[in-house]
């Protein structure tokens, strides 16, 4: 039966092709505009770290005082170096790394060649285990290297297929800046979407780093950091005065794996800001709190506010395009109220004269994917004009998309088919029979 | 015309009514909404930085091996070395001007303080972005100063990237200096940076710089304060000015010019970079915001134009007999066009009506989210005419097909 609804259904959209054309149309456009920003979408916001998103914390704490107008009353979203390395020292987490991003040069062994730029960040040696990191070869470092100030480098695949040709090349060293690192390890590919280990300090999509040096090594190498700096009033000169000043410029994330650490962290994170009080550090009582993962990526905006805007712009394109199929479909299934009327005469019962209009509107939601899909490939193409190229780069097409396109079509229209299709099986065959 | 027959026919169509003033009254609220940000983003991108931006490129770029301590011996050579690149580039034939700079505006990264006219004030009165460049700055961003004078070889002097030691004397832009000494009397007072006790004389006012920053507020934009400073550490950026026409010329020559120099430097693709590549990429956000919802309005239309053209072609088919007794009965045609124009006009009526409160409704759910401004009623009073006459637009094909409908139907069966 089914089969021949189908067959009906066919033979009806071909009778009238302008209609059917413009339904197709209207929810394939509709059903592009969502999906293709939806692309986006799922790209900007996703979880990088789905397994340990809510084990994760960033500590904040207010050394600025509520006088400061930056922030609204909100903690700075970087911590102070002092406070960095007290939080490292006190090792309340299980796991926990401060970091800051760091740029060197890279001066190639072969004479001749031009010395070229490497970026990446300074880490401990938590950061490997906690962040998931994949290697290629080898390993982090140790945490004794931490503590012995070692030289020690993590460099990533592309930098080791550039400069080691791609082999294993642990053990060996690379000259970054005036001074030799060891290589412990060489990562395989990693870049999570967003970046979220480093947001307050570099664009939250991007390339994947190149190096992970120890945190205490630059330290003592005097490395700026490569990203933001703010200070809330002039510290001492140099490097040392900057480190001891209360500008805040490092990241810092603890790994917290169940309620228990989650709540001894954040007292510990309150005394501290309790003691600083104390030692006359600061005269108001520092706020601190700290976010996981998740919730760190909403409170810092991560997701660009083009893409929400946009998204909310083409859920509301498919709603017109679904209003208008609506009233098409109602156009087409009405005007056979007499076919409806012979049928039900003949015996066609209500449910039977549903599932007709609604095989056909399947016929129309699939068609409508089709064209969808094809507005949709065209609109992820035409994305590297609207989204920064870093995000749009990421955009993809790929069977769950197809999918879901395709799907989003079929259900928006059974969806928008339902009215008509109940007002086509209330249809009195009475009537129809004497108009004609 | 008497509205009455009209209103009675159209309570016939209940559910086809409600339909298309829906999608006029959707319509209305996104293309108002999309517009609105359209121009919004052209707003911004419109803005002027404050500087001469053709023939203007910036140098950015790292020595390798550079001393990397702050005292005062790295310090001196830090500079030696940035003095001698400066030397250089100005040396060439294509090049007019080169300064030393921190940053520049559209271009992202940048320095921010706050200023105030009391000493060690805790609470900042005025936040500000600095520009720290040598004397060069004035003639290679070609600024216009209005009071005071331009600073002189003699202002300029060095100091380490982490030494936060305030300058001696500022040039303050004319928004700032306006709002820290609102007589208009700038130029010979003195100013606080960053909550500091040390007086900074502010010795002129330039009429506009943006700051590099792109997502400071209205407000904050072009509070810009210029200080006298060439910056030392193991990278720099100069801010070169190539002679009128000879931008790419002058841009091929920096390169070699300062490989030339010392060899032991990160110098890549990315590293020169012509100011209206910078604009070019500060908004490219903006631009493609702008261009996805003009495609998105645009597309909006047409499909509920599309709609309308639909389900009134529909009422048409429908009401083909009794439009033939209309006109049987002495109607013109003109009088089946009108009616159904009308009848369009009163169901867009009711829709835009709709949509102006759905309109205003999605400018302050928009506001609420995403820091966006509110609607002005220009744009909602736009959106509805344009409303009306695309329902009018859509409508007349139809229309003009009933009205072409012959008496002789009347006597015809169905």
């Amino acid at each position: 039966m089914f089969i021949h609804y189908v067959q009906l259904g066919f033979y009806s959209l071909r009778r009238n092709p302008v209609l059917t054309l413009l339904m197709v149309m209207s929810i394939g456009l509709g059903v592009a505009a969502s999906m293709t920003t939806w692309s986006v979408f799922r790209v900007v916001s996703g979880n990088p770290l789905p397994d340990k998103s809510s084990q994760l914390f960033v500590p904040q704490l207010d050394n600025w005082g509520p006088n400061d107008i930056v922030k609204n009353g909100q903690p700075p979203n970087a911590v102070t170096y002092r406070d960095a390395m007290a939080f490292m020292q006190a090792h309340e987490a299980e796991r926990q790394t401060a970091l800051y991003p760091v740029r060197y040069a890279v001066t190639p062994e072969r004479t001749g060649a031009e010395p070229f730029r490497v970026q990446g960040h300074a880490v401990f040696a938590d950061f490997f285990p906690m962040f998931e990191l994949p290697f290629r070869f080898g390993a982090g470092w140790s945490r004794a290297d931490d503590d012995a100030h070692a030289g020690a480098v993590v460099i990533s695949r592309q930098l080791n297929d550039r400069v080691f040709g791609g082999a294993n090349s642990v053990g060996r060293s690379i000259h970054l800046g005036d001074h030799d690192f060891r290589i412990t390890g060489v990562l395989d590919n990693w870049n999570p979407q967003p970046r979220f280990y480093d947001v307050s300090n570099h664009s939250a999509f991007g390339d994947q780093p190149d190096i992970f040096v120890p945190f205490n090594r630059a330290i003592d190498l005097h490395t700026q950091t490569n990203g933001n700096n703010a200070c809330h009033e002039n510290s001492a000169p140099g490097f040392e005065g900057w480190l001891h000043s209360e500008c805040v410029w490092i990241a810092f994330w603890a790994e917290l794996p169940d309620a228990a650490a989650q709540s001894r962290f954040r007292s510990f994170l309150e005394g501290y800001g309790a003691k600083q009080q104390q030692s006359g550090r600061f005269n108001w009582p520092p706020q601190a709190q700290m976010h996981n993962l998740q919730d760190w990526l909403d409170y810092t905006r991560v997701v660009p506010s083009e893409t929400p805007v946009s998204l909310a712009v083409s859920a509301g394109f498919l709603l017109v395009c679904l209003v208008n199929a609506v009233g098409l479909m109602l156009a087409k299934f009405m005007r056979r109220a007499p076919e409806i009327g012979v049928r039900r005469a003949l015996g066609a019962t209500r449910q039977a004269i549903y599932a007709q209009f609604l095989a056909e509107a399947t016929m129309v939601g699939l068609a409508g994917g089709l064209v969808g899909l094809a507005f949709t490939a065209l609109g992820i193409l035409a994305i590297g004009v609207v989204f920064e190229a870093a995000i749009a780069r990421l955009a993809h097409f790929d069977l769950w998309l197809i999918t879901l396109t395709v799907l989003t079509a079929i259900v928006a229209t059974l969806i928008a088919a339902f009215y008509p299709a109940w007002r086509a099986a209330q249809v009195q065959p009475a009537w129809q029979l004497k108009s004609n | 015309m008497t509205l009455h027959p009209l209103i009675a026919a159209l309570s016939k169509h209940k559910a086809g009514v409600i339909l298309i003033a829906m999608q006029i009254a959707l319509t209305l609220a996104i293309v108002c909404n999309a517009v609105f940000i359209i121009g919004q983003r052209i707003e911004r991108v419109g803005r002027t930085t404050g500087i001469d931006e053709s023939n203007l490129f910036l140098l950015s770029q790292q020595w390798v091996g550079a001393p990397s301590g702050d005292d005062a011996d790295s310090i001196a050579k830090l500079d030696a070395m940035q003095r001698e690149d400066l030397a250089a580039l100005r040396a060439l034939p294509d090049v007019q001007s080169v300064s030393s700079i921190n940053s520049l505006p559209l271009l992202g990264s940048s320095w921010n303080g706050a200023i105030d006219i009391k000493p060690d004030s805790k609470k900042a009165f005025g936040r500000t972005t600095y520009y720290f460049g040598d004397d060069q700055m004035f003639p290679t961003l070609g600024m216009h100063l209005i009071a005071g004078r331009a600073f002189n070889a003699g202002d300029v002097h060095n100091q380490g990237f982490r030494d936060q030691k305030d300058p001696d004397i500022v040039i303050l832009t004319k928004v700032l200096a306006d709002k820290l000494f609102p007589k208009g009397d700038a130029v010979g007072k003195a100013a606080y940076l960053n909550g500091s006790g040390k007086p900074v004389t502010v010795v002129g006012v330039v009429e506009k710089l943006q700051a590099p920053g792109l997502f400071n507020s209205d407000d904050t934009t072009y509070n810009s304060t210029l200080a006298p400073v060439r910056l030392d550490a193991n990278f720099a950026r100069y801010a070169i000015r190539a002679k009128p026409g000879r931008l790419e010329a002058a841009m091929r020559a920096v390169t070699p010019a300062l490989y030339a120099v010392n060899p032991m430097r990160v110098l890549d693709d990315n590293s020169v970079k012509s100011f209206a590549d910078i604009r070019h990429d500060a908004y490219e956000a903006d631009r493609g915001m702008a261009i996805l919802m003009a495609v998105v309005a645009l597309v909006l239309l047409c499909v509920t134009a599309a709609g309308i053209v639909g389900l009134t072609s529909f009422w048409v088919g429908q009401r083909h007999r009794q439009i033939g007794v209309r006109r049987a009965l002495g109607a013109r045609k003109i009088d089946i066009l009108h009616y159904f124009q009308m009848e369009n006009l009163m169901i867009a009526g009711a829709g835009v009506v709709i949509g102006i409160a759905m309109a205003v409704g999605l400018n302050m759910w928009l506001m609420t989210q995403y820091e966006m401004a509110r609607i002005p009623v220009l744009y909602v009073g736009v959106g509805v005419l344009a409303m009306l006459a695309l329902g009018q637009l859509a409508v007349f094909v139809p229309a003009r097909r009933a009205s072409n409908v012959p008496p002789v139907v009347a006597t015809r069966a169905a």
